[in-house]
């Protein structure tokens, strides 16, 4: 099953994604979130791999040997910190809302409509 | 060092100026602060203003650009990061940093009492806002989009969220982020795809090597993922539950950047993205594009009017007119032609002035009244009639396309390339800036002039507009003179826009650089035949144009005065007309309305349901 | 919508969403293909470069303009976050209690701590030689700081960091990677050109500008990552009331 690795980041993707339509909370939400972006790290890393290659950091290997992708592994890295970046922020908003509404139940904030 | 080198300058300037104030702003003070903001944001609109300069007016070959960290491209590789500069990204970052610029003049007194501990964290994150929005303008690799979308994100989520002390800005902006990262994501995704496929990330370069393949589903997935952020920017259509939440919430010199430049980059970006990778051999044929995102257009430009009517909470009222008139960008940009583009690029800057100017008034409103509900205020702000109140009119009137405003000729010309693919295009074009402009006059009549009965409580959901906390600690201070004078500068801008003489000119020659996929190749350093003969140039104003304009804005003063003093109206064919039009809110608006419902979970079951209809309607139509 | 009808629209839009994705995914170029030229050349350019880890020569030099957007991303993210975890009017601040900790754990923490720092600015510094590298190494100092909270309590936490030597900090690495970028312009090349002297491959001085780059990350990363968890941290710790919730 070569295309399984792709199909896995669809289906994270797409879990993260019931998980917000769903989610009572949302620092729940943030989590989907995060695991919906997940995905984008799996198809990276699973677009980049190369059969029989190793890490490619040249440091203890011989200059020709065979390595993988390290283009999508430098963007999975800089995917990884705004990831994180965007979490904390998120969470904090969520926290002041714990604070200013008592609840951080989606459905239950109903300051903004029609 | 040439002018080309200035292009990484405008992500570095910005940068370096947000590091500085959050570095010394416990010891430079308020004052300090403020100053230090003003200079930053002066060199940065100073260095674009240059590099506009220099890419408008045209240099023989194609379009300027330069490769960060020298990694030029041999035979046409690269490893690095290219910006291109050509006249309408550098456009989009000039007006960002105008804007910038004018938002700094306006706050200089509005948050009177900045966070103790902190006094330079907001101008910092508007800086970096600017970095942002200016960097993803001019960057020409996909990745590097997507790290300059993130940052334009990062910073307007924290900037929406700021007034902490009230509950709605938080819940705004928590939706905002969610979604707006979540449609990041997916576009990243795209990204990986088109990684996979053609082992790119230079836009030009991932549209070369697509050529080597046929289009087939990975086509129109990779396609449809990567739009799908840029459309979730951009608030159209099933992707815009944000939109109104946000800007309804945000501190009013957030609201200018958000809707005047932030939400456009979102269209501009979609269309740069079409040309640059995916309007060649390989890639998503023109007709299926311009079909789907013209209709996708449509739809959103009438849903945005319709709500746009029924707010009587100003910004909110605002956003959604924003929704009205980002659906007529989208069709201006998706008609796929040179004319299009032109008037897309002229619309969105004349309405950049308008938006920016109305969401400052309503900010004097705010400071003054603690409110922005137009209910509230009917007949309150009379003492403000000769200087709000006008001002406040004559962006109702530029929002409605009046000429000579620079909305005005922006609209004429995209309405002239929409009515010549699709004559019923000029319609939607008249009544959807009729309809918005009239919105926004119905409520100056009503908050400056007091007139008409006073509107009655209407029931079904709404967001009032009441109870905001004042952004400002003091209500009853005189309205500081930079809170009048920058939206009356904008304003003058917007008409100084469609008075200069050769705006067509330079707008129909950005125009045709921006669909030149040639050119862009050439300029990213792929061989290949270089940018084509220079367009004819567009007229400034035509008879039809004017015609138009003042027809437009004719509808808006006549919905407006409908509006107002029709209640009272008595006779037959009134009471049946009130008759009609309350069934029809009922059975049609109402349920709309209800669609709105403010919560997450919505958002993202549409977010979804809209990457579904994209994806079913490109494997269609390829 | 009710909770049904949303979900009920997801899951059919999901289930397109998946079958046009797989679908997708039998055009992509096998799992594990040996054809990746942008790979290839940046394996070329690493070499050239005299960087041992390629994917930090791609970080810090080849794509060095994509770090500097993200790390500008993680600045604003921390000026966010101090902005909207700010003590509200509403809002007082109370004293820290001292906490009861085993002695084992004392004793693990104290051990821990300085190793994890250690450990910390070796993997900042060998970023351009061995895996790891700024934010890497950043991200395991700013955890080493935190050792104090458990091995101790918060009042040994807040006496290890000061608040605001870490703002500027923070606020200085990330000035400092957009200036480092005009050495370039000044030497008459390209911002963040890497003009430096190269060195010698796998030496700790190689790489020109990538190590000095790497530095400045691995500073703005470890400041930020312990100021915003210091914020999120003063909420449960040192903040009560305000609002209508009151703290968490």
């Amino acid at each position: 099953m070569s295309v399984l690795p792709f199909l896995v980041a669809g289906w994270i993707l797409l879990v993260g994604m019931y998980g917000m339509v769903t989610s009572r909370d949302l620092v729940h939400a943030v989590g989907c979130l995060a695991v919906a972006q997940s995905s984008t790290y799996v198809l990276l890393l699973s677009v980049g791999f190369r059969h029989g290659g190793t890490a490619p950091v040249y440091s203890d290997i011989p200059t020709n040997a065979r390595v993988v992708d390290p283009v999508v592994q430098a963007l999975a890295l800089t995917d990884v910190v705004v990831g994180a970046t965007v979490t904390a922020l998120l969470l904090a908003l969520a926290l002041q809302l714990q604070k200013r509404h008592g609840t951080v139940d989606p459905d239950a904030l109903d300051g903004l409509r029609g | 060092m040439s002018v080309v080198d200035l292009l990484p300058l405008t992500v570095a300037i910005p940068l370096v100026g947000a590091a500085l104030l959050a570095l010394s702003g416990h010891w430079i003070r308020r004052m300090g602060c403020d100053i230090l903001t003003a200079l930053f944001a002066t060199a940065q609109a100073a260095v674009l203003l240059v590099l506009w300069l220099h890419t408008a007016h045209g240099s023989p070959g194609h379009s300027p650009a330069s490769w960060v960290g020298g990694w030029t491209p041999h035979r046409g590789e690269s490893v690095g990061i290219v910006l291109v500069g050509d006249p309408v990204g550098v456009g989009a970052a000039l007006l960002a940093a105008l804007l910038v610029l004018a938002v700094v003049a306006y706050s200089w007194r509005y948050f009177d009492e900045p966070p103790a501990r902190m006094p330079g964290t907001f101008p910092a994150l508007v800086l970096l806002f600017e970095a942002g929005m200016c960097g993803f303008a001019v960057t020409g690799d996909l990745f590097d989009a997507f790290v300059f979308f993130e940052l334009m994100g990062t910073a307007a989520y924290a900037l929406t969220g700021y007034r902490v002390e009230d509950p709605r800005p938080v819940q705004g902006a928590l939706t905002f982020g969610l979604v707006n990262s979540l449609g990041a994501y997916c576009s990243l995704l795209g990204i990986g795809l088109l990684y996979a496929r053609t082992g790119e990330l230079g836009m030009a370069q991932i549209g070369h090597a697509l050529g080597a393949h046929r289009t087939d589903l990975l086509t129109v997935a990779a396609f449809v993922l990567v739009l799908t952020g840029l459309l979730v920017k951009a608030a159209v259509v099933p992707f815009h539950f944000w939109l109104a939440d946000a800007h309804a919430v945000a501190p009013t010199p957030v609201c200018m950047l958000l809707s005047g430049v932030m939400v456009e980059l979102g269209v501009y970006g979609a269309a740069r993205v079409y040309w640059t990778v995916f309007s060649g051999a390989g890639g998503i044929p023109a007709p299926a594009v311009r079909g789907v995102l013209v209709c996708l257009g449509v739809v959103t430009a009438l849903l945005g009017a319709v709500m746009c009517w029924q707010q009587r909470h100003l910004k909110r009222l605002l956003a959604f007119s924003t929704i009205g008139h980002v659906g007529l960008f989208l069709v201006a940009a998706a008609l796929l032609d040179p004319e299009g583009a032109a008037g897309f690029a002229l619309y969105v800057a004349g309405h950049a002035g308008a938006k920016a100017a109305l969401f400052a008034l309503t900010g004097v409103l705010l400071d003054q009244y603690g409110s922005v509900d137009v209910h509230g205020l009917f007949g309150r702000a009379k003492a403000l009639r000769r200087s709000v109140g006008l001002l406040f009119v004559a962006g109702g009137l530029a929002l409605a396309g009046l000429p000579p405003f620079g909305t005005g000729l922006g609209k004429s010309f995209a309405e002239h390339a929409a009515g010549s693919w699709l004559p019923v295009l000029t319609a939607l074009f008249v009544v959807v800036s009729g309809v918005t402009g009239g919105a926004v006059l119905r409520a100056a009549l009503r908050m400056f002039a007091g007139a008409g009965r006073r509107p009655g409580e209407s029931g079904g959901p709404q967001t009032s507009g009441e109870g905001e906390e004042p952004e400002v600690r003091d209500p009853g201070r005189r309205v500081p003179r930079t809170m009048i004078a920058v939206p009356a500068v904008l304003l003058a801008a917007c008409l100084a826009l469609g008075l200069a003489p050769g705006v067509g000119g330079v707008f129909g020659r950005a125009g045709a650089l921006f669909v030149s996929r040639a050119d862009y190749q050439a300029a990213a350093g792929l061989p290949g035949p270089g940018a084509t003969a220079p367009p004819p140039p567009l007229p400034d104003w035509t008879t039809a144009g004017v015609a138009l304009g003042l027809l437009s804005t004719a509808l808006a003063v006549g919905l407006a005065a409908v509006a107002v003093w029709g209640p009272a109206r008595r006779g037959a064919t009134a009471r049946a007309a009130r008759r009609a039009l309350a069934a029809c809110s009922r059975t049609l608006v109402l349920p709309l309305r209800g669609l709105h419902s403010g919560r997450l979970g919505d958002d993202v079951a549409w977010l979804g349901a809209g990457v579904a209809a994209l994806l079913g309607a490109f494997s269609l139509l390829r | 919508m009710t909770r049904r009808a949303r979900t009920r629209l997801f899951l059919a839009a999901a289930a397109v969403i998946a079958a046009v994705f797989a679908l997708a995914c039998l055009r992509l170029p096998p799992f594990g293909t040996q054809t990746h030229p942008y790979a290839d050349r940046a394996v070329e350019a690493t070499m050239r470069q005299r960087t041992a880890n390629t994917v930090s020569s791609v970080n810090f030099d080849q794509r060095a303009f994509d770090t500097l957007g993200e790390e500008t991303i993680l600045f604003a993210a921390v000026l966010g976050a101090v902005g909207l975890l700010r003590r509200t009017a509403d809002e007082r601040r109370t004293r820290p209690r001292p906490v009861a900790v085993l002695p084992s754990t004392r004793l693990f923490g104290a051990v821990m701590l300085p190793i994890t720092l250690l450990t910390g600015v070796y993997i900042v510094g060998h970023g351009q030689l061995s895996p790891g590298g700024g934010f890497q190494g950043g991200v395991i100092l700013a955890t080493g700081v935190h050792l104090s909270y458990l091995a101790a309590d918060y009042r040994v936490l807040d006496r290890l960091r000061h608040r605001e030597a870490l703002d500027r900090a923070d606020a200085l690495a990330a000035g400092t990677f957009a200036a480092l970028g005009l050495i370039g312009l000044g030497a008459g090349a390209a911002y963040l050109q890497n003009v430096l002297h190269l060195g010698t491959f796998n030496q700790l001085v190689s790489g020109g500008l990538v190590p000095y780059i790497n530095a400045a990350v691995g500073v703005e990363v470890a400041t930020g990552v312990i100021v915003i968890l210091a914020h999120f941290l003063d909420q449960t710790e040192e903040f009560a009331g305000g609002g209508k919730g009151g703290s968490r």
